[in-house]
């Protein structure tokens, strides 16, 4: 089985539709899939509902499906380092539902899993539980939250082999393989794809089960914000 | 202008939570102040700090020219692995946030009540950036211990009796560490622990808009 398309473009045929939502994996920068989001932009596809735990910077990321107006809402739980997000939402153009980081992943996690709704305690008392059904367990009060299903998932993962199987590295796995599982779609990318059987089977972080399109390309990897220590004098 | 001086200053905020931390015991360190946390834990004392966009075992900051794109802490820091290291997935994170694993998040406060409450995610009109992972770690793990000023810049009290920022948990917080001093969070009100140097319990008290019991 290959999964390898030659190109973004070529994987992404056939599966944008104005309206749709897509699962975006990455947190802050770090293990986005930028080739495709690029490729996302370059198609014009619009009114898009994107659920993803940040929303880019200013012209990287998903920071550029925003300038082109193509986002109608986005599900995150952080979206501090965007200026023009914060305009458009201010000024109402732009639709945001914030999700605590956790029930976003369970959120992705539960609707790959075919699970619809969980119980958490995670925002019980605050704005989050607002119009949501709260249960009791074990003396404990949960609210109810919905699995997510999406039209398609993006993802950006280290290593596949053509089979899909995927390898990330560090902390970049982040909410790509949470995003991956949801999606009725998933087109992953990758910095190299190895021959079948080069890698460890005991050492896949995602099955190709979950993948149904790859591409490989060369990543800019933004750093968001560089810190560094001073080496210490001997 | 003395009164100024007196208590402690963010890295003093910091070095005094770092007590708090027990040997042995997973961690989660929000950003801001609690991140200098990291640099004062006492010797003997060895804790995993997590960090909630997927590692146990987080390391210091690279040296330059080390960085690593694919390497960051919660607050997109570039940061470095130890021999401990573990790397999982957002979904596995919150797991063992949830799940009640992490033992202690040492977190900011903009606003915290006398019942344990806690704002520190939104200011309507204003901040409007997100609570990230803050409401999770305040449902989930075992102990919450906040770290801010005691007042605003303009003198008035942050310690409340009740919030008026948006909560991100209810009733969530055990401890108070501030530029002032220590304060547990009880049945009734709040309890005064410790007092910063210099600091007079009645300085802590006219700070204070919560009801102090003890």
């Amino acid at each position: 089985m290959n999964k390898v398309y030659p190109s973004a473009a070529a994987a992404l045929e056939g599966l944008l539709h104005d309206g749709m939502l897509i699962a975006s994996g990455g947190f802050g920068l770090c293990g986005i899939p930028e080739l495709l989001i690029a490729a996302i932009r370059d198609s014009g596809v619009k009114g898009l509902t994107v659920a993803s735990n940040n929303a880019g910077v200013d012209g990287f990321g998903l920071g550029q499906l925003l300038e082109t107006r193509q986002v109608k809402k986005m599900i995150s739980s952080y979206v501090g380092e965007n200026a023009e997000f914060m305009r458009q939402y201010r000024s109402g153009e732009l639709e945001l539902e914030f999700n605590p980081q956790g029930t976003l992943a369970e959120r992705m996690r539960a609707g790959g899993a075919g699970i619809p709704g969980f119980y958490t305690a995670t925002g019980v008392g605050t704005v989050i539980a607002e119009g949501k059904e709260h249960h009791d367990f074990d003396g404990r009060t949960y609210i109810l939250e919905r699995g997510i299903v999406a039209d398609l998932a993006i993802v950006k993962a280290w290593r596949a082999d053509p089979s899909g199987n995927l390898v990330f590295r560090k902390t970049a796995r982040n909410f790509n393989v949470p995003a991956a599982t949801c999606g009725k779609t998933c087109v992953v990318e990758v910095e190299e794809v190895v021959p079948l059987g080069s890698l460890d089977p005991d050492k896949i972080h995602l099955p190709g089960i979950y993948v149904h399109r790859i591409i490989v390309g060369t990543h800019e990897k933004r750093i968001e914000n560089r810190t560094v220590r001073k080496k210490e004098a001997v | 202008m003395a009164e100024e001086t007196k208590g402690w200053d963010r890295n003093g905020m910091a070095a005094r939570a770092a007590l708090e931390l027990r040997d042995g015991t997973y961690v989660n360190l929000g950003i801001g102040i609690p991140t200098l946390v990291s640099n004062y834990i006492p010797k003997g004392v060895n804790v995993t700090l997590q960090s909630e966009n997927g590692m146990l075992g987080m390391g210091p900051f690279p040296y330059e020219g080390e960085e690593d794109p694919d390497l960051i802490n919660a607050g997109k820091q570039t940061i470095t692995e130890l021999p401990q290291t573990a790397y999982f997935d957002s979904a596995q994170s919150f797991a063992m946030i949830r799940g009640g694993k992490i033992a202690m998040a040492i977190l900011g406060a903009m606003e915290v009540a006398e019942n344990g409450d806690l704002a520190n995610w939104m200011i309507p009109g204003k901040l409007v950036k997100g609570m990230g992972g803050a409401m999770d770690l305040v449902a989930g793990v075992g102990r919450v211990v906040v770290v801010m000023d005691h007042t605003s810049k303009h003198g008035e009290s942050k310690v409340l009796k009740a919030c008026t920022l948006p909560l991100t948990g209810k009733g969530v917080v055990d401890r108070i560490i501030s530029n002032l001093g220590v304060l547990d969070v009880g049945h009734k009100g709040l309890h005064i622990v410790e007092l910063a140097p210099g600091v007079t319990e009645e300085e802590l008290r006219a700070a204070t808009e919560a009801t102090i019991v003890g």
